[in-house]
């Protein structure tokens, strides 16, 4: 039971001092679980790196889960999950109970009406910050293209296609490509 | 009725959202002007408000709607929609199937998604960076003042760069844009 509350206590506290999301908690995370608590070895924490990033969801709660699961099992990653979302729930639904009467005031509305545009900056320089990650080769960067293309006609005409069935295509034509390189590799050694 | 929106709706982020709060935009986006949750002016107030608190950016989102839309239950399920596919995920692979994560077919898979990802969030801020400027494509205007003050803030923004390694914090140009906003639309 006290290794259920250590693991929630400190999630609670990562997800509380995080400013940002994602990415930058892994620092933290790293610290507490690998240097103060020894809950994980350091190679562990980089597995839980690449796992995060090759599974959906938010990457605190990748990392709480399996922090949890690997110390307490099943009732661990929920104690550590539920940890590291309970901050921000708190926080915003805090926020939500007012903000609509606090975007009524003229000076709020005028500042986030400034706001928006640098959310427009914050999201163009994370799509150029995942652009340099791509790798610079025929497949991905047409598929890249594609997707970018498709998704600027999607937004100016208002057409019904999620982004989900992007997603899906794209990942299916790698898959096809990746498997018939496959078999020319195999050919090619006969 | 709404909580089974809710419910579905927060599913298809959690499920599909990879690489991270940016890249999870996009379709946050698709599914809140789907349901006619949000504008999507307040969308972009509520990603601001989500980079400035604590926690994960897809958390603090889900809770806000949730609640907007269905009180404190409504926070509880489009949070827990949002969070239960991860975590439902990294339970099974830890447990079942690690081989999975190290094939090679399935990083191909991934590495589709992700480059359809980042062309998708590439679109996503040249369109809202877009239509902030000139408005929408049914609605063409050309806005002076978002203009100017949508080439001062990347100005600075990426200049910071140049200055310090780091560069500016997302929460300093939050900040930054907010006092500028009142400085050209007025604080009455």
């Amino acid at each position: 039971m006290k290794t259920l509350w250590t693991l929630f206590f400190s999630f609670f506290k990562i997800g509380l001092f995080t400013f940002g999301g994602g990415y930058a908690m892994i620092p933290l995370i790293e610290r507490i679980c690998v240097d103060r608590k020894n809950w994980i070895t350091h190679e562990e924490m980089m597995n839980i790196t690449v796992l995060a990033e090759s599974t959906p969801g938010p990457i605190a709660v990748n990392c709480a889960t399996y922090v949890g699961l690997k110390r307490k099992g099943l009732a661990g990653a929920v104690a550590a999950t539920v940890g590291v979302v309970f901050p921000s729930f708190c926080i915003l639904l805090l926020i939500s109970f007012f903000f609509d009467r606090f975007l009524q005031i003229a000076w709020v509305a005028s500042a986030f009406r400034g706001i928006k545009i640098a959310v427009g900056i914050l999201i163009a320089d994370a799509g150029v910050r995942m652009l340099r990650k791509t790798p610079k080769k025929a497949l991905p960067i047409s598929v890249l293209l594609c997707a970018c293309a498709a998704m600027l006609a999607i937004d100016f005409f208002s057409l019904h296609v999620s982004t989900i069935v992007l997603m899906l295509v794209s990942a299916a034509v790698s898959l096809l490509v990746c498997l018939a390189g496959r078999r020319t590799q195999k050919g090619a050694r006969k | 009725m709404i909580y089974l929106q809710l419910l579905i709706g927060f599913l298809r982020v959690g499920l599909f959202s990879f690489g991270g709060a940016y890249a999870a935009i996009p379709l946050i986006r698709e599914v809140v002007l789907s349901y006619g949750w949000l504008s999507d002016d307040k969308l972009s107030y509520m990603i601001a408000v989500s980079e400035s608190t604590p926690g994960s950016i897809i958390v603090n989102l889900a809770t806000y709607i949730g609640s907007a839309q269905a009180g404190v239950p409504g926070a509880v399920l489009a949070t827990a929609a949002a969070v239960l596919p991860a975590f439902l995920i990294v339970v099974l692979l830890t447990a079942l199937f690690k081989k999975a994560v190290q094939s090679e077919l399935f990083h191909a898979a991934l590495d589709g998604m992700k480059a359809c990802v980042t062309g998708v969030i590439l679109a996503t801020g040249a369109y809202m960076i877009l239509t902030g400027c000139f408005g929408s494509a049914q609605g063409f205007s050309a806005d002076v003042p978002a203009i100017v003050l949508t080439a001062a803030l990347a100005a600075v923004y990426f200049g910071a760069r140049k200055v310090r390694k780091n560069g500016m914090s997302p929460i300093v140009l939050i900040c930054l844009a907010g006092a500028a906003g009142v400085l050209a639309y007025g604080w009455r």
